[in-house]
C-alpha cells in the first residue's frame, strides 16, 4: 500500500484537557476499485488529563469483532494501556471517516496502514511533548503502556500528564512516523475480549432492535410475498379500527422487475402499520386483506429453474470466461474422464436479529437509527428516494445481530425513512421473522457441469465446467458470477470455464464468502473425484496442481487486480500445515468403515485456507462431523487471536449449517417461512475444531470469510472417504444424507 | 388490563391485553430489551427468560401466565455482570454478533443451579434449543465449564481486556 498524496493530521485541544487527534489520509486502493479520490479514514484518538483514552471505532459491528479490533490497531501504536482505553462506537461520517461499511473481509486490510498512523502519530506528540517538558532529547524518550519514560533520570509521567500539551504541537509529518517491530506488540496479535462484551451479558440496549425514543410508535410492513408485487387495495380502515393502531396506509414501492435485480431493489410496495407497540402491530396484521397485482414474470419455481438449467447445460455456452488449448480433443482422446454434476440451493441470511430500523422525521431533517453493515450507500439511497439532501440526514450506527452479507443491503432503512415521512413521530420497523425469510437477496443457487481428463500417469490435463447461473447474457445477478481466475484456471494445459444464464425475477445476494461459499464446494469436491480416479492421495494431488506455473496471459496468471492473484504457495503451505496438525498421512484408510476423513483448501477474500475434517457416518447415511482442523494464512499479523479464531470457529460451523439448508421457490413465492423449516446447527452437533496459523509476509488480511468455504469440500471429500459415496448435491439431503 | 409481575424482584404494573407475550411487555412496555426477540415463534431461544428458575421462551408465553411467578430477565441474573457465567462469557470473548448471547447464559444458568457441574453431554442437551446463527457454540460449551468451575470461589477481578 502506497500513500500516493499528502497525508496530513489534525489536532485540537479538548475542553478541560487532553487532546484529540484527527487523521486525514489520501484515497488507499480498495477492493472495489472506487474511483478513487480522496477517502480520508479519519481515527478520533482523545487523550484525557487522567490517562483515559478514547478510541472511535468507525466500522459497522456485525459480529466480527471490526469494533474491538481496529481500535486494537491504534492502541498498539499509540503504546497505550489496553486496559484504560475506552472504544466508542463512529456515527456515519464518511466524510471524516472514510469508507464505513462492512463487507468483504476487507475492513482489516484496508485500515491496517491508516490505524498504525493514526497511533503512532498520537504516539509522537505525547513524546516531544514530554521531551519538551523534561527538557530532554525526544530520542531518549520511550513508552510503554500509556507511560512516557525517560530512563537515565528515571522519570516517567502517564499520557493524560502531557496531552494538554501535546494538544498544542504542531501535527507529525506522516512521513516521518515509525511502526513498531511486530516483536514488540503487547495488544494485537493477543487475545482480547470484545469491546461491547459487558454490555451484551448483562443486556444493555445495543443493537438496532433495541432503539427506543421517547414518543416512538412500531411498525410492521406486509409486502407481497411475490417478488415485485404491489398493492392494489387493502382493507385499511378495517385495521385503523384494531387496538393499538395509529396509522395505516400503503406505499406504492418503486421495484422495477427486471431480469437481474438490483442489489438495492428500492422500495417494495405494502401496507405500513403503525401503532403503539409492535405486537399491536403485527396482531392487526393478521386481519389484514390485501388484493395484489403480482408481476408479469414472477419468479420460477425451483422445479422449472432446475428443469431449464438442465436444459442450458446441453446447449452451447452463452459466455466463455477462460479457455486454452483444445479441451474437446483433450477429453475425447484422454486416458481416463471424469463426468459429475454439482448443484447447491438458494440460501437465506437468517441474521438472529430482523431486519430493523428507527427513523424520525422532523423539520425537514431525517435521523435514521440502524445497523446497516453499508449505511453510507443506505443514507445516499434514502436521500435519492425521498429527495432529502444527504445533509440533512443523521445516521446513527448501531450493533448488528448479525450481517452475513444480508445488511449490505439497505432496504428496511428505506422502508423505514418512507414510513417515518408519513408519521409525526419516531417510528421503529420491525420485520417478522417470516418476514426475513421471505424479502431476503438469496445466495443464487447454481448448477456446475464438470468433466476432466486425465493423462495415463493421472495428471490432469482437460478440464470443463460449465455453470448454469442466473443473469442475461455475461451480466450475472449479484453473487451469482465466477471469476475466470478460479483454481485450476490457467493450470491446466486444456481448459475451458464457461457459463449460461436464466433469468430469475427475483434478488440474491452477498452471503458470507459470495461465490466462494458454493465454488469452493464444487471444484474441490471435483478435484477429489480426480484424485481418487488417478489413484493419488488427494493432499499430493492438489499440491501437484499447485507446483504448475500458471500459463502466462492467464487471468490465474495476471489477475487484472493483483491482490486476487492466487500465489501457489501460500495454498500449498496452508495444505501442508493442515495435514501436519491432522497427521492427514496415517489417517486410517479402511473403505466403508463408516470413518473417514477429507482435505480441501480455497483463497478468498485475499485469505487462504485449508481444511481437514473427520467424519463418521452411521447406517442411516447420519454424518456426525467429528473434528476439523483449519489452517489460514492471511498474512504477517493476526489482529485479534480471540476474534480471528472466533471467526474461524463460526465459518466451520457455518458452512456445515449451509451444507443442511435450502430455501425453494413454488408459486412465485419462497416456502421456508420459519427456523424449523431451514436449520442451522445446533449446539450437539458441532466438532471439535483445531486452528492454525501460516504466517507470511503479506499485509493483513481479513478472517470473516475466507475459513467458510473449504469446509464443505473437506466434509464431503470425508464422508466419500467414509461410505465410497460422493455428495454432488447440496443441501445433504438431497444426497441422501444428514448431519446427526 | 392492569397486570402485575415480578421481574428480577422488582414489581410492576402494565396495562396490556391478557395475551400479550411477555416478551413484548419486556420490550415495548418496560423498555427491558436484553430480552431479544428472535423468532416469535418459540424457536430459537433468543427470548428465554428464567421463570421460578426454568427456561422459559418469553415470545411464547401470555403475560397473564406469569403474573405471580417470579421472572429473572438477563438485566437482574446479578446485580453487575458477576454472574460466573456473564464473567466466563466476557472472559472466553462467547459473543460473536451477541444478539443470541442473553437466551444463551440464562439457559445455561437454569442447567447450572440444576447441575452444577454438567458433562459435555448434559450440556448438549440443555443448550441444543438455543440457536446462534453466528456459531459461537464452541465457546459456549468452554464458558459453561468455566463457569462450572468457579462457580464457588468467585473471581473477584473483571478480566475484560485480559491479554493471554
Ligand atoms: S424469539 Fe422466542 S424462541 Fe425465538
Ligand atoms: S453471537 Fe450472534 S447469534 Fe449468537
Amino acid at each position: 500500500m502506497r500513500l500516493t498524496r499528502r497525508s496530513f493530521f489534525e489536532l485540537s485541544a479538548m475542553a478541560g484537557g487532553g487532546f484529540l487527534l484527527k487523521l486525514t489520509l489520501p484515497q488507499l486502493a480498495s477492493a472495489q476499485n472506487h474511483a478513487a479520490n480522496l477517502l480520508s479514514p479519519d481515527a478520533f484518538v482523545r487523550i484525557a488529563p487522567d490517562g483515559i483514552v478514547t478510541i472511535v471505532a468507525k466500522s459497522p459491528e456485525i459480529g466480527q469483532g471490526i469494533r474491538t479490533s481496529l481500535p486494537m490497531i491504534i492502541a498498539e501504536e499509540l503504546d497505550a494501556d489496553w486496559a484504560s482505553v475506552r472504544i466508542e462506537p463512529a456515527n456515519l461520517d464518511e466524510a471524516v471517516y472514510g469508507s464505513q461499511g462492512a463487507g468483504g473481509s476487507m475492513s482489516t486490510p484496508n485500515n491496517w496502514l491508516p490505524m498504525r498512523q493514526v497511533g503512532s502519530a498520537a504516539r509522537q506528540l505525547l513524546v516531544t511533548a514530554a521531551a519538551r517538558r523534561w527538557q530532554v532529547p525526544e530520542s531518549e524518550v520511550t513508552t510503554a503502556r500509556g507511560r512516557l519514560l525517560h530512563t537515565s533520570s528515571n522519570r516517567s509521567m502517564g499520557y493524560g500528564e502531557v496531552a494538554s500539551d501535546a494538544a498544542q504541537l504542531p501535527p507529525p509529518d506522516p512521513a516521518t512516523l515509525r511502526f513498531k517491530d511486530p516483536k514488540d506488540y503487547t495488544i494485537l496479535g493477543h487475545f482480547q475480549s470484545g469491546c461491547d462484551n459487558l454490555s451484551v451479558v448483562t443486556g444493555k440496549p445495543l443493537f438496532g432492535i433495541d432503539v427506543y425514543l421517547p414518543g416512538m410508535l412500531h411498525a410492521a410492513y406486509h409486502r407481497c410475498a411475490v417478488f415485485g408485487g404491489r398493492v392494489k387495495s387493502a382493507n385499511l380502515d378495517v385495521i385503523r379500527k384494531l387496538p393499538g393502531v395509529r396509522y395505516a396506509f400503503v406505499l406504492d414501492g418503486t421495484i422495477q422487475p427486471t431480469t437481474i435485480v438490483p442489489y438495492e431493489i428500492g422500495l417494495a410496495s405494502g401496507v405500513a402499520i403503525v401503532a403503539d407497540s409492535w405486537y399491536q402491530a403485527q396482531q392487526a396484521r393478521k386481519q389484514l386483506k390485501v388484493d395484489w397485482i403480482l408481476p408479469p414474470n414472477p419468479v420460477p419455481s425451483s422445479v422449472e429453474l432446475n428443469n431449464r438449467a438442465h436444459a442450458l447445460a446441453a446447449q452451447p455456452a452463452t459466455h466463455t470466461l477462460y479457455s486454452e488449448g483444445d479441451v474437446t480433443k483433450t477429453l475425447a482422446s484422454a486416458n481416463k474422464v471424469v463426468e459429475a454434476d454439482y448443484s447447491y440451493p438458494f440460501l437465506a441470511h437468517m441474521t438472529l436479529e430482523p431486519q430493523n430500523a428507527t427513523a424520525w422525521f422532523h423539520d425537514g431533517k431525517l435521523e435514521i437509527w440502524a445497523d446497516s453493515q453499508n449505511p453510507g450507500s443506505g443514507k445516499h439511497l434514502v436521500s435519492q428516494a425521498l429527495q432529502i439532501p444527504e445533509s440533512e440526514i443523521t445516521v446513527h450506527m448501531l450493533r448488528a445481530g448479525g450481517g452475513f452479507g444480508r445488511r449490505l443491503m439497505n432496504d428496511y432503512m428505506l422502508e423505514a425513512a418512507y414510513i417515518a415521512k408519513q408519521v409525526p413521530a419516531p417510528v421503529k420497523l420491525l420485520w417478522s421473522r417470516e418476514d426475513d425469510f421471505i424479502h431476503d437477496a438469496y445466495r443464487a443457487a447454481g448448477w456446475h457441469f464438470m468433466k476432466a481428463g486425465l493423462d495415463p500417469a493421472g495428471e490432469v490435463i482437460g478440464w470443463q465446467q460449465r455453470l448454469v447461473t442466473f443473469g442475461d447474457g455475461d451480466h450475472y445477478a449479484s453473487g451469482a458470477g465466477i471469476d475466470a481466475a478460479e483454481f485450476p484456471s490457467g493450470r491446466v494445459p486444456n481448459f475451458e470455464l464457461s457459463t449460461s444464464t436464466q433469468p430469475l425475477w427475483l434478488r440474491t445476494g452477498s452471503l458470507r464468502a459470495p461465490g466462494s461459499n458454493a465454488y469452493a464446494f464444487v471444484i474441490q469436491s471435483f478435484i477429489d473425484e480426480l484424485a481418487n480416479a488417478a489413484g493419488k492421495d488427494p493432499l499430493e494431488f492438489q499440491l501437484a496442481l499447485l507446483s504448475r506455473e500458471a500459463s502466462p496471459g492467464s487471468p490465474a496468471a495476471k489477475h487484472p487486480e493483483a491482490r486476487y492473484t492466487l500465489k501457489a504457495k501460500r495454498q500449498a503451505d496452508v495444505l501442508r500445515k493442515v495435514a501436519e496438525i491432522s497427521d492427514w498421512a496415517n489417517r486410517s484408510k479402511t473403505a466403508g468403515s463408516g470413518k473417514g476423513m477429507g482435505i480441501a483448501a480455497h483463497f478468498c477474500h485475499l485469505g487462504y485456507f485449508a481444511i481437514v475434517a473427520q467424519v463418521s457416518v452411521n447406517a442411516s447415511k447420519g454424518i456426525r462431523v467429528e473434528k476439523v482442523w483449519a489452517v489460514g494464512d492471511v498474512g504477517s499479523q493476526l489482529v485479534n487471536l480471540s476474534g480471528a479464531e472466533a471467526q474461524v470457529q463460526g465459518s466451520i460451523i457455518e458452512a456445515m449449517s449451509h451444507m443442511q439448508q435450502e430455501i425453494t421457490l413454488a408459486n412465485g413465492k419462497i416456502q421456508q417461512t420459519a427456523f424449523d423449516q431451514n436449520p442451522m446447527m445446533r449446539l450437539r452437533q458441532i466438532p471439535k475444531i483445531e486452528i492454525g496459523w501460516v504466517k507470511t509476509e503479506y499485509s493483513p488480511t481479513g478472517l470473516g470469510e475466507p475459513a467458510l468455504p473449504p469446509v464443505l469440500p473437506a466434509i464431503g471429500n470425508a464422508v466419500f472417504a467414509a461410505t465410497g459415496k460422493r455428495i454432488r448435491t447440496l443441501p445433504l439431503a438431497r444426497s441422501g444424507f444428514h448431519f446427526v | 388490563m392492569a397486570i402485575r409481575l415480578t421481574i428480577n424482584q422488582k414489581s410492576h404494573t402494565v396495562n396490556v391485553a391478557p395475551e400479550t407475550p411477555l416478551l413484548w411487555v419486556l420490550r415495548d412496555h418496560l423498555q427491558m430489551v436484553g430480552t431479544k426477540f428472535g423468532c416469535g415463534e418459540g424457536m430459537c431461544g433468543a427470548c428465554t427468560v428464567l421463570i421460578g428458575g426454568y427456561p422459559v421462551r418469553s415470545c411464547m408465553t401470555p403475560v397473564s401466565a406469569v403474573a405471580d411467578a417470579p421472572i429473572v430477565t438477563i438485566e437482574g441474573l446479578s446485580a453487575d455482570g458477576n454472574h460466573p457465567l456473564q464473567r466466563a462469557w466476557v472472559e472466553l470473548d462467547v459473543p460473536q454478533c451477541g444478539y443470541c448471547q442473553a437466551g444463551q447464559i440464562l439457559t445455561a444458568a437454569a442447567l447450572l443451579a440444576h447441575t452444577p457441574h454438567p458433562t459435555d453431554a448434559e450440556i448438549d442437551v440443555a443448550m441444543s434449543g438455543n440457536l446462534c446463527r453466528c456459531s459461537s457454540y464452541t465457546r459456549i460449551r468452554a464458558a459453561i465449564h468455566e463457569a462450572a468451575a468457579h462457580q464457588t470461589h468467585p473471581k473477584t477481578t473483571a478480566s475484560s481486556g485480559a491479554t493471554r
